[in-house]
């Protein structure tokens, strides 16, 4: 009791100083903790990704279609329990600024096969019905303001023109991690189109996805599925829908490498302020040790007042850092708009805030305490001068 | 107003070499992490505006944006051939290349993990557009044949594609004849090939882009307006070097916002951390003040001397970030650019505009933190701190 009595009114004893300290520390915290939320954000694609779905590609890129009639070829195969289709429209919302996906899909099957988009019965089956019409996640929704009966028009880039759709349900996620920011079509509008425009041979698709009963199946039948196009003239690549996701992950992987660097330096930076203090600190009370030491405390006693002294500081900042945390990846996330669809602090990134909270503590306490530990009594006290 | 002495400035933060050290180190971090934040933006604009040449003009599709999104016909591009004004090759021919542009996803070297690289088809004129590609090894692709040119970042990163190695897609087997240096520009990252053979190969209809020179640069409202207007073609043409600029405008801004930002949020640390060491140093020093006020220096040449000692603590500070950040010129990055969906390899560009905002933020962050201490000092009375002393 003693002890933490002492610690609290050494920390205090300059009031600005530890202030300043607590403040440094709550703005590196919280954006140590920001910047491991956005790269969680980066992932969140490959978190939600189901283990019973496969995606297939074009085994050359993403960027060429696969034709429609492969569609029965690989209902056919074994352990293929679903099979539906996609095509990014990459459209824009009246600016740039407002990216959001949108998919051209078969509506029945591709909600079949991803059960955790919610939507109701009447709004289901007002979207089957109308061919014009379209979804989208709740987030997407509540962002712009759209309303059941809406018309939002997307002025094409692959597909050239201003196409214009009419909502006919929101959905909401089965959980946290669902992308609520996506837009569905119907895929038979933009084939159609594609058909008057162009002429013939618009059965394109952009992906498959293939639902499968058993996850452990996922290697063998993804390669049933290209094996049964291999030397055909659209060879196919099929991959979990996890691999899948994690390749879009992996094309920015410098960016990503950055971020980490950087969230590690602000925990460097801090490191470096709070051993500054700590070191004014122990360098100030320098004759008040030596006094400690004289009265028969040991000389790890000295050492443990710094310690506990720093990791005191070190958790007080850290604990109001994480509080700052919450409201301020709600904002960025508001910031931010669209552009991550899930943007929420994880419990895996709270956990790393305490940890730096507390290597901040005992790394910054570290030289004063060996420095202290080792200085005579005599000299120390000579110090009082 | 008798000010006071530099040296004693210096000296001052010399007697405190820990402290000073551990507050210019979280400075330096601070103007580390500013000054490469903005020499990566640089580079990704560099390699890219230098991607395209001044008197180039590209035409795309209306409101593609990029060329993978774009598509132009061949009667399309028999029309764009017949434009007037175009400037010529020795043998008469126009100079202007029709480009088929697709990605194809390749493994990297070393990690295995796919990425999308660019594969352009071109011809004898696409090579005469560009006279910043050089052909430094092997030979160029031949006519007709499944043939490839590798970029040099390319060939660096990404397996099959480096010199006698092989690829196969579209069905057919394609070696690497020959490496290109492009001079850092957004065509290291590419793989190029014959237009005709790529055509044929993915049996493609329709262009991605068409490239051509003006005989007059001066011509290019003219030809612009010509291609707009005409009802056959659904086209807008665009100066080259505008073009690659847009390209760089997602990533690179992207980049410098995500960067500013941070820097600004780990300022307040640095600051902080100056803060404390200035106070500290007018903390340690009372008596001393006190004598200097007795001696007759004003108030001001006191509040001079500290806001000097906390400036002279932030530029050693930016100094020693900034020349950490010289060190990354030399580091290459290859990441794919969100507006073309495909790899682009850049290095990181110190300019000395970046080297002086650098500096000029270091010096703010001293300014801000070294003030209100400077600021207290003063304003202590002679007595007050005499009798402190």
């Amino acid at each position: 009791m003693f002890v933490l009595r002492l610690l609290l009114k050494n920390a205090f004893r300059h009031r600005l100083r530890t202030a300043l300290t607590v403040l440094g520390l709550v703005v590196a915290v919280c954006a140590y903790g920001l910047l491991r939320t956005v790269i969680d954000a980066w992932y969140a694609g490959a978190e939600a990704s189901s283990s019973t779905r496969l995606v297939t590609r074009s085994a050359i890129s993403l960027t060429f279609p696969l034709p429609l009639s492969y569609a029965e070829r690989i209902r056919a195969l074994d352990g293929v329990s679903g099979l539906s289709w996609a095509n990014w429209f990459g459209g824009v919302y009246v600016s740039e600024r407002n990216f959001f996906a949108q998919f051209a899909v078969d509506p029945p099957s591709y909600l079949a096969l991803y059960p955790e988009y919610r939507l109701s019965d009447a709004e289901r089956q007002a979207f089957f019905r109308d061919q014009q019409g379209a979804v989208v996640g709740r987030k997407l929704a509540e962002k712009f303001g759209w309303k059941l009966g809406d018309q939002i028009p997307l002025r094409g880039t692959i597909y050239p023109g201003t196409w214009t759709f009419t909502l006919r349900g929101i959905y909401e996620g089965a959980e946290v991690g669902t992308d609520e920011q996506q837009m569905l079509f119907h895929w038979k509008r933009l084939s159609e189109a594609l058909r008057q425009r162009t002429g013939a041979g618009s059965d394109r698709v952009g992906v498959f996805v293939i639902g499968i009963s058993d996850p452990d199946e996922a290697a063998a039948i993804s390669q049933r599925v290209d094996a049964q196009f291999r030397n055909s003239l659209a060879e196919t690549l099929t991959e979990t829908e996890k691999a899948f996701q994690l390749g879009f992950v992996a094309m920015s992987e410098a960016i990503l490498l950055a971020i980490r660097a950087v969230s590690g330096i602000v925990i460097v930076i801090i490191m470096a302020v709070m051993a500054n203090t700590m070191t004014m600190t122990a360098r100030e009370r320098l004759a008040e040790y030596a006094t400690l030491k004289a009265l028969g405390f040991p000389g790890g006693f000295v050492v443990r007042l710094l310690f506990g002294e720093s990791l005191l500081i070190a958790g007080l900042g850290g604990a109001l850092g994480i509080a700052a945390s919450f409201p301020a990846v709600r904002l960025v996330g508001q910031l931010t708009g669209t552009l991550f669809p899930v943007f929420r602090l994880s419990p895996t990134t709270l956990a790393l805030q305490v940890a730096a909270s507390a290597a901040i503590g005992v790394v910054a306490a570290a030289w004063p305490a060996w420095r202290m530990s080792r200085i005579g009594i005599v000299n120390g006290l000579r110090h009082v001068g | 107003m008798h000010a006071l002495p530099l040296a004693y400035v210096a000296r001052n933060l010399w007697v405190r070499r820990v402290t000073t050290l551990l507050t210019a180190l979280g400075m330096a971090l601070v103007a580390y992490v500013f000054a490469t934040v903005l020499m990566m933006s640089e580079g990704i604009r560099a390699a890219l505006v230098a991607t395209g040449q001044p008197d180039n003009v590209i035409v795309l599709r209306k409101g593609a944006g990029a060329e993978i999104n774009s598509g132009i016909t061949r009667p399309q591009a028999a029309v764009l051939e017949t434009l007037p004004g175009l400037a010529r090759d020795a043998g008469g021919r126009p100079l202007l290349s029709k480009e088929p542009v697709v990605l194809n996803s390749l493994p990297k070297r070393g990690s295995g993990k796919p990425s999308n690289v660019t594969l352009r088809g071109t011809g004898p004129s696409g090579l005469a557009l560009r006279p910043q590609v050089r052909l430094v090894e092997g030979r160029m692709f031949r006519p007709g044949k499944a043939e490839i040119v590798a970029g040099r970042a390319t060939a660096a990163g990404f397996a099959g594609t480096g010199l006698g190695e092989s690829l196969r897609f579209a069905g057919r087997e394609w070696q690497v004849v020959g490496l290109f240096d492009a001079g850092g520009t957004g065509f290291d990252s590419e793989l190029w090939a014959d237009a005709d053979v790529l055509m044929q190969a993915f049996r493609r209809a329709s262009y991605s882009s068409v490239v051509f020179r003006l005989a007059d640069p001066a011509g290019f409202e003219a030809a612009r307006a010509q291609i707009e207007t005409d009802p056959r073609l659904t086209l807008e043409a665009k100066p080259e070097t505008r073009f690659y600029a847009e390209q760089s405008e997602a990533l690179a801004s992207f980049i410098r916002i995500l960067g500013l930002t941070l820097s600004v949020i780990f300022s307040i640390g640095a600051v902080v951390g100056a803060t404390i060491t200035m106070f500290a140093a007018v903390a340690q020093r009372v008596g001393e003040i006190g004598t200097l006020r007795a001696l007759g220096f004003r108030r001001g040449a006191v509040l001079a001397a500290f806001l000097a000692e906390s400036l002279l603590l932030a530029l050693l500070g930016g100094a020693l970030g900034l020349a950490a950040a010289s060190g990354m010129q030399a580091v290459r990055v290859s990441t794919v650019n969100f507006q073309t969906f495909s790899e682009l390899a850049f290095q990181f560009r110190l300019t000395p505009a970046i080297a002086l905002q650098t500096l000029g933020f270091a010096l703010a962050m001293g300014l801000v933190g070294g003030f209100v201490p400077a600021w207290r000092a003063a304003r202590l009375r002679i007595v007050d701190c005499l009798r402190a002393a």
